[in-house]
């Protein structure tokens, strides 16, 4: 009799123990899947007002230059992708894009002069590099937790409440790496 | 789980750690020097130990003021997005980064190139720099500064330290009440305390001395033990925020060379700044009771990222 009230205290108390195992691990992945999505907000505010100032800057442009038409359409077109874009490697890939097309409309601009001496223009330009250097910050912030992330619900136990509860990678927001110093570059001219 | 303590939670969770471990010890230390005063008043052994309470009361009312009572003491000001955009973009881009609360941002008009964070928590926090720093820095060198500062803000070094600092402070303040109880009141109380035996008072006595001697040295050290431990893990995380060590490290070595000395700081101040910035000439017992590591390590360490 007492050997049996024994044996099942055992296994309840392992049972027990399983159980809080899983919650610990599981409120775990819950809390590190909140901060990553945290983390992408900080990218998507920013992306969200840079596309905010790209029909201001494209009116602007074409105020002084309108049949630099490739140039600008490029510029729209990146827009348009950017903001369809489903997921974080869609949007870092439309943002690279949109990066390149905006630098080859600076360079354009350069052969404006009243352009160039434009004070929306200006601002404009501003704070696009403004924007720019904040995303790659984001961008930073945000990779770090999906690599954290990641490691989480792949290594073993935690593949097994992951796989269990349907916890799924996370993309990456990359970036060609020069984007930063490119900005620098910019601000100084 | 995480081997390489990347990401910022795993080090608000050692910091945690490390928090209650120094409370712990201090509370012992303050409770045992409670009761030994308690024991050489005179108050019967139940009631010693309450004489912690106004001790604590000073305690919580320095930890929520310090943060105020350092900017004051510095003389630092609140300044405007307008009034300084490019202090502002960066401290306000490293925030993005380091996933922080944008911290109220104060300078310092002062020439030498110095710089502080402070505030319980990060929603409390401040980050204040001098005017010389803003002048003497490039772009690099100040996110570099700022990036380190928001390092002690995102690590909850500020707590950690604004604890040990309250502490030691008490614990000061309480050996010092003891040495005049004991010095001033030994002879007159003698005489009434007769039942206790002499050789259990003087033992008493002799403890309570020697522990009111033994422990602000003790939280002296353990102070600058883990102000020092502090700076290196802010240099580290800052380094990896910017990605550029070269400009913390560059920044560090401007800071060091300049002659100015910081006029506002004293040494109540000194363990918040990126910087000594009391610098008097380098002796080993300087370096036993220093606030900060030598800049020069500092700096090999940050180059050899």
């Amino acid at each position: 009799m007492l050997v049996i009230i024994i044996i099942l205290a055992v296994i309840l108390g392992i049972v027990l123990l399983f159980g809080l195992f899983l919650l610990a691990t599981y409120n775990g992945l819950v809390r590190s899947r909140v901060r990553t999505r945290e983390a992408w907000s900080g990218i998507d505010v920013q992306l969200k007002r840079r596309m905010s100032l790209i029909p201001n800057l494209v009116e602007t442009v074409k105020g002084y230059a309108a049949h630099e038409r490739q140039v600008l359409e490029n510029v729209t077109r990146a827009r348009a992708q950017l903001e369809q874009a489903g997921g974080a490697a869609q949007a870092a890939q439309a943002d690279n894009m949109l990066t390149g097309a905006l630098r080859s409309l600076f360079a354009v601009a350069e052969n404006y002069p009243q352009l160039r001496a434009n004070e929306n223009f200006l601002s404009l330009q501003q704070e696009l590099s403004d924007v720019e250097e904040k995303i790659a910050f984001a961008r930073q912030f945000y990779n770090r937790n999906v690599m954290d992330f990641n490691t989480r619900i792949e290594v073993f136990p935690n593949v097994i409440i992951a796989n269990m509860f349907n916890f799924d990678r996370f993309e990456f927001f990359e970036a060609e790496e020069t984007a930063r110093e490119d900005v620098q570059v910019s601000f100084s001219t | 789980m995480a081997d390489q303590r990347v990401l910022i939670y795993d080090r608000i969770d050692q910091n945690r750690r490390n928090t209650i471990a120094l409370l712990g010890i201090f509370v012992v230390l303050l409770a045992g020097l409670s009761i030994a005063i308690g024991i050489v008043v005179g108050l019967p052994y139940p009631f010693a130990p309450l004489l912690i309470i106004p001790f604590l009361i000073f305690a919580i009312i320095s930890y929520y003021s310090s943060a105020s009572v350092a900017l004051a003491v510095s003389g630092a000001k609140q300044v405007s997005q307008e009034a300084e955009p490019e202090l502002y973009r960066t401290v306000e881009n490293l925030c993005i980064g380091a996933g922080l609360p944008m911290p109220k941002v104060y300078v310092i008009e002062d020439g030498s190139p110095n710089a502080f964070a402070t505030g319980r928590d990060p929603d409390h926090a401040s980050v204040a720099v001098t005017r010389g720093l803003l002048q003497k820095l490039d772009k690099l060198e100040l996110e570099g500064v700022i990036a380190h500062e928001l390092s002690h803000i995102g690590n909850y070094d500020i707590r950690v330290m604004t604890i040990v600092v309250v502490l030691v402070g008490l614990a000061a303040l309480m050996a010092d009440f003891m040495f005049r109880l004991t010095y001033f009141g030994a002879g007159r109380r003698s005489g009434n305390r007769g039942r206790g035996g002499g050789g259990a008072v003087a033992i008493i006595y002799l403890v309570a001395i020697v522990g009111a001697i033994l422990t602000p040295i003790a939280a002296q050290a353990i102070r600058f033990a883990v102000s020092r431990q502090r700076e290196y893990l802010a240099d580290a995380s800052g380094a990896l925020l910017t990605r550029n060590p070269e400009g913390l490290a560059s920044a560090l070595e401007k800071i060091a060379a300049d002659p100015d000395p910081l006029e506002v700081a004293n040494k109540a101040t000194a363990h918040l700044y990126i910087n000594d910035p009391l610098r008097e000439h380098k002796s080993f017992l300087n370096s036993m009771f220093s606030t900060h590591p030598p800049i020069a390590e500092r700096v090999r360490l940050l180059r050899a990222m």
